[in-house]
C-alpha cells in the first residue's frame, strides 16, 4: 500500500468536520448529525486530497465536481467547504437559520456545491449529466458523487445505474455510504437492500467494497476507481454518528442534534480522543 | 354560418389548414444543433417526439435515455449546470406529471438551464385514452418558481417558440400537440410575455390557447353575424402572463372567455382569473376540459364530445352574456 503522508492532516481534518457537524446541528436545533458523521471521512479525503478545486473560482469549468445526491448530509459539506476556504467557518453557525444561504439540505446557489440534493435519488442523474457533458466536451473533470443506502431504494437510483453504464462514464465515480440505517431504522427491516455491490456491478458498474472510515482503503478505492473504465460504484460501509458513542448505529440520530450541552460536550470529547 | 360548421366533424377540420407543431419543433432543433452546446435528450419517443431528427444528425448531443423520464430529467440538469443548453422531450404526461419532483428540485429549485418540451397535450392524444391526455400540465408547471410556460397556437409559433427557448437562459416548459393543428399564423414568429392580438373587438375577449386559438377565431367569425363583436387573443406564454394586455380587454369588454385544450382548474383561465380578480373584477368564463379525464376516441371526435370546438366557445360568450345582464 502506498504510503500516505498526509494522513494525520486529513484524520485533523476529519475531526474538525465531525465536531463542526455536532456544533452547526445543535446550533441549528436541527438537521441531520448520523448521516453527516458517517460520510465524513470520505468528503474529507474528496475535499482535502483528491478534488482538483479553486475556492476562489467555484465555477471553474474545469473543476472537478462533486454531487451530495444524500442531501441530507449537508453538514458535513458546508464544514469541508467552510474548512477548505469557500466561505467562512463562521458562517457555519448560520446553518438552517432564516436568512442564511446555507439550507437544511444542499442547494447549488451556495459557493463549492455543485448540485442540489434533498429530495433522494435526483443528485446521481445530475453526476450522470455533468459526467456526460464532460465527456462530449473532451474536458479532463472527474464527477465524484455519494448517494445513500436508503437513498438507493428511489426507483430513481436504478434509472440512473442503467443510464451511467450505457453511456460508458468512465469520469464517473460514486460513494454509496452504507451505514444500514434510515429515518425508521435499520435499512434491512425497513426494505431490505440486500447486497448492493452484487446490484450494482449485475448492472455493469465497476464495484468494490471498503471500510468508509479508513482513509488507506478510500485512498486505494478512489486511485482503482480512476484506472478503471466506465462508472465506478464504491460501497463504502460507515458507521451511522460515526465517532460519537451513543450517536454510532443508533436511528433516533438520522435527523436529530444532540439534545443539550453536556451530550454535546461529551460528543466533541470523544471525536477529540479518537 | 350553422352550429354544423361550428364542430369540427363532420366540416370544420377538413376545411383547414393543419401542420405539425412536433415535426416543426424537430426541425428547427436542428438548426440549432448548429451551436456545439446544444444537446437533445427522449425517453423512448424519440420518432413521436421528432427529437429523433435532430439525432439522426448530431448522433453524439442526442441522448435516448431509455423509458426512465425522471434520470432523463436529472441528466439534463446536470448537463445544463455545466453550461449546455439541453431539450429534453417526452409526452406531456410523463415529462410534467411522472417528473413533477425532479423538475421541482433539479431544474426550477437549482434554476438551470433546462426546455423541456412536450407533445402530445391535451385531448387530441386521442385513442391512447386518458392516461397519455395530459390536461394538467400548465398547472403543474406554472407553479413552480422559476419556471416559464409556453403554449403555442400553432406550426409557425413553435418555430419561433423553440429558437425563443434556445436563446432564454433558464427553466422552460413548452407544450405541444399530437395532432397536427389548425394555422393560424403566415409566418414564425413568437413573442415571449406578449399576448397576441389576432382580431380586436369591442363585446367580448376571447382569450385562447393552443389548439384553441384557431377554434375562437372561427367562434369570433360566427359570433360577428349574430351581432356580436368579439375580440381574439393569442396567449402562448402562459407564465408569466401578460397581464397587461389581459387588464386591457377586461376594461375594454367587460367579458373574458378564456378557451384551452387543458383543464378549466389551474390552467389559462385560472391565471386570467387571478389578473381581473385582483386588478379589475370582470366577468371571466372558463371553456377548457371539465374537472374529468379524457377517454379514447379519434381526437376531434373527442374534441366535439368535450366541446373543445368553436360551438362551445360561442355557448361560453352566450353564457357570459346572460350573466353579464344580470
Amino acid at each position: 500500500m502506498e504510503q500516505l503522508g498526509d494522513i494525520p492532516l486529513l484524520k485533523d481534518k476529519a475531526k474538525e468536520i465531525r465536531k463542526l457537524i455536532l456544533l452547526m446541528t445543535f446550533n441549528a436545533k436541527s438537521g441531520h448529525p448520523g448521516g453527516s458523521l458517517s460520510a465524513t471521512d470520505i468528503i474529507t479525503y474528496l475535499y482535502f486530497r483528491e478534488l482538483r478545486i479553486d475556492p476562489k473560482r467555484p465555477d471553474w469549468d474545469d473543476r472537478d465536481r462533486f454531487v451530495l445526491s444524500k442531501g441530507h448530509a449537508s453538514p458535513a459539506l458546508y464544514a469541508a467547504l467552510a474548512l477548505r476556504g469557500f466561505f467562512p467557518v463562521e458562517k457555519l453557525y448560520t446553518f438552517r437559520k432564516i436568512n442564511s444561504e446555507l439550507q437544511g439540505h444542499v442547494v447549488n446557489h451556495i459557493p463549492g456545491v455543485d448540485a442540489t440534493g434533498g429530495s433522494l435519488g435526483q443528485g446521481l442523474s445530475n453526476a450522470i449529466g455533468m459526467a456526460l457533458s464532460g465527456i462530449i466536451r473532451k474536458k479532463e473533470y472527474r464527477v465524484f458523487a455519494m448517494i445513500g443506502d436508503g437513498e438507493s431504494q428511489e426507483g430513481s437510483i436504478w434509472e440512473a445505474a442503467m443510464s451511467a453504464v450505457h453511456y460508458k462514464l468512465s469520469n464517473l465515480i460514486v460513494f454509496l455510504d452504507r451505514n444500514m440505517i434510515q429515518l425508521d431504522g435499520f435499512t434491512e427491516n425497513i426494505m431490505s437492500l440486500g447486497d448492493l455491490e452484487k446490484k450494482f456491478s449485475s448492472f455493469g458498474w465497476k464495484t468494490r467494497t471498503i471500510n468508509g472510515h479508513d482513509f488507506y482503503e478510500i485512498h486505494d478505492a478512489v486511485e482503482w476507481a480512476k484506472k478503471e473504465a466506465g462508472p465506478k460504484m464504491i460501497i463504502a460501509k460507515t458507521v451511522k454518528g460515526k465517532g460519537v458513542s451513543f450517536m454510532e448505529n443508533n436511528p433516533e440520530y438520522h435527523g436529530k442534534p444532540v439534545p443539550n450541552q453536556e451530550l454535546l460536550k461529551k460528543a466533541l470529547d470523544e471525536i477529540e480522543r479518537e | 354560418m350553422t352550429n354544423h360548421e361550428l364542430t369540427w366533424l363532420p366540416n370544420l377540420i377538413n376545411s383547414v389548414e393543419r401542420k405539425s407543431q412536433r415535426e416543426s419543433y424537430g426541425k428547427t432543433l436542428i438548426k440549432l444543433g448548429e451551436d456545439q452546446r446544444v444537446v437533445v435528450l427522449d425517453a423512448d419517443l424519440s420518432t413521436s417526439t421528432h427529437t429523433s431528427m435532430f439525432g439522426n444528425k448530431y448522433k453524439d448531443r442526442f441522448f435516448n435515455m431509455g423509458i426512465a423520464e425522471n434520470n432523463m430529467i436529472g441528466v439534463a440538469a446536470g448537463l445544463a449546470s455545466t453550461g449546455m443548453i439541453p431539450f429534453a422531450s417526452s409526452f406531456a404526461v410523463f415529462a410534467t406529471g411522472r417528473d413533477y419532483d425532479f423538475v421541482r428540485q433539479s431544474v426550477c429549485y437549482s434554476n438551470q438551464n433546462v426546455k423541456i418540451v412536450a407533445t402530445h397535450a391535451g385531448l387530441t392524444v386521442g385513442e391512447d385514452g386518458a392516461t397519455h391526455q395530459m390536461i394538467e400540465d400548465l398547472g403543474l408547471m406554472s407553479g413552480l418558481p422559476n419556471m416559464i410556460v409556453i403554449s403555442p397556437a400553432d406550426a409557425p409559433e413553435t418555430e419561433g417558440a423553440v429558437e425563443f427557448l434556445y436563446r432564454y437562459r433558464g427553466p422552460a416548459y413548452m407544450r405541444l400537440s399530437r395532432e397536427k393543428v389548425p394555422v393560424v399564423h403566415n409566418e414564425s414568429n413568437f413573442q415571449f410575455k406578449k399576448i397576441e392580438i389576432l382580431r380586436d373587438g369591442d363585446d367580448v375577449a376571447i382569450i385562447a390557447t393552443g389548439i384553441m386559438v384557431h377554434a375562437a377565431l372561427v367562434a369570433a367569425d360566427y359570433l360577428k353575424n349574430e351581432g356580436v363583436d368579439a375580440a381574439v387573443l393569442n396567449a402562448s406564454t402562459i407564465k408569466p402572463i401578460d397581464a397587461e394586455t389581459i387588464l386591457k380587454y377586461a376594461r375594454k369588454t367587460g367579458l373574458i372567455i378564456t378557451s384551452e385544450e387543458h383543464s378549466i382548474l389551474n390552467g389559462l383561465g385560472s391565471r386570467v382569473s387571478e389578473v381581473v380578480s385582483e386588478n379589475y373584477p370582470t366577468i371571466v368564463i372558463r371553456h377548457g376540459v371539465p374537472d374529468v379525464f379524457g377517454e379514447s376516441g379519434s381526437a376531434w371526435e373527442l374534441m366535439d364530445k368535450y366541446m373543445l370546438n368553436p360551438l362551445g366557445i360561442v355557448k361560453k360568450v352566450e353564457q357570459g352574456l346572460e350573466v353579464r345582464k344580470r
